[in-house]
């Protein structure tokens, strides 16, 4: 409970990143500012686990314990996507989403 | 006070999200993000869930942004701008977004939430226990399920970044010659005939 400040507020805070997120995604043209976004996506959606939990059921654990699966599956997705960027670099010479263009070598 | 400090931190970390989806240099752009992550951490420590804040700082602050940043300076000159799309394409998204925003806030302010209103503190050694806990509604198996899954994410990450030695490369894509190109080969080759031309008189000669 964080006093004087209601649910819907926090919700409204973490709607408004999770849309700011996919407006990223969608208009960037670039795979690691796509990445950005996407990380944005996540943390809206982890701060309403967190939240949600601890307004309406504070006596159970659930939402943090899933918030930290969360977070750590994000951390893994980004280091493949990292890894995987820079390999496509060496190989494309680019890493905008247009000259992307063959699946498998 | 809470009530201040939530406000703050909530305009700081809208402004901030705005300035990394929009902005149009690349590490301008990771730190816009970590000030929101740091923004998210400050609404953990609110919310009194230190434990969180804590990871959220030393796994995103700390690990996530630094990859990104290695990323974006392996593969791009600092000085490069980025290709924005194009102005009507921008537009719409943003309204499809702002739409889809308005959807969500009416579905939230009509929605009648049962808040219990007593607040309690979560330790530490609370979500220890509920994580390596094996009886009714524990949370051991995605607990190991998740250890597994960040061994194989490191074993598989250093397999794509090394990349093997003998995969043969496919040339690029033939790209139709731009007009630069075109002029260039034409001055090219106007040059190459004046000296044929100079070395034949003197041949003759």
């Amino acid at each position: 409970m964080i006093p004087g400040v209601s649910i819907t507020e926090i919700l409204t805070l973490t709607s408004t990143l999770f849309f700011i997120g996919i407006y990223g995604f969608i208009t960037r043209r670039n795979l690691i500012s796509m990445l950005i976004s996407v990380e944005l996506i996540l943390n809206s959606s982890v701060v309403n686990f967190v939240i949600i939990n601890k307004y309406l059921f504070p006596d159970v654990l659930e939402g943090v314990v899933y918030s930290i699966f969360i977070i750590s599956v994000a951390a893994a997705e980004t280091a493949l996507a990292v890894s995987i960027i820079i390999n496509l670099y060496r190989k494309v010479k680019s890493v905008e989403v247009k000259d992307t263009e063959l699946m498998k070598y | 006070m809470e009530k201040i400090i939530f406000y703050l931190l909530a305009t700081i970390m809208v402004i901030f999200a705005i300035a990394s989806v929009s902005s149009r240099k690349m590490l301008r752009s990771v730190v816009y993000l970590l000030f929101v992550l740091i923004g998210v951490a400050g609404i953990y420590f609110l919310a009194d869930y230190n434990f969180l804040a804590a990871i959220q700082l030393t796994v995103y602050a700390g690990g996530v942004i630094v990859l990104i940043i290695f990323s974006v300076l392996l593969v791009h000159h600092i000085e490069m701008q980025l290709e924005v799309t194009s102005k009507k394409r921008q537009i719409l998204t943003a309204l499809l977004c702002a739409s889809g925003l308005a959807v969500f806030l009416t579905t939230i302010y009509s929605y009648p939430f049962q808040v219990a209103g007593k607040a309690v503190t979560t330790t530490t050694a609370q979500i220890g226990e509920k994580l390596l806990d094996y009886g009714p509604g524990g949370f051991i198996l995605p607990f190991e399920v998740i250890s597994v899954l960040l061994l194989a994410v490191m074993i598989g990450a250093i397999v794509i970044a090394k990349g093997g030695k003998n995969i043969e490369t496919h040339p690029k894509h033939k790209t139709p010659l731009t007009e630069k190109e075109v002029i260039l080969q034409k001055e090219q080759e106007i040059q190459l005939k004046e000296i044929l031309k100079e070395q034949a008189t003197v041949e003759t000669e």
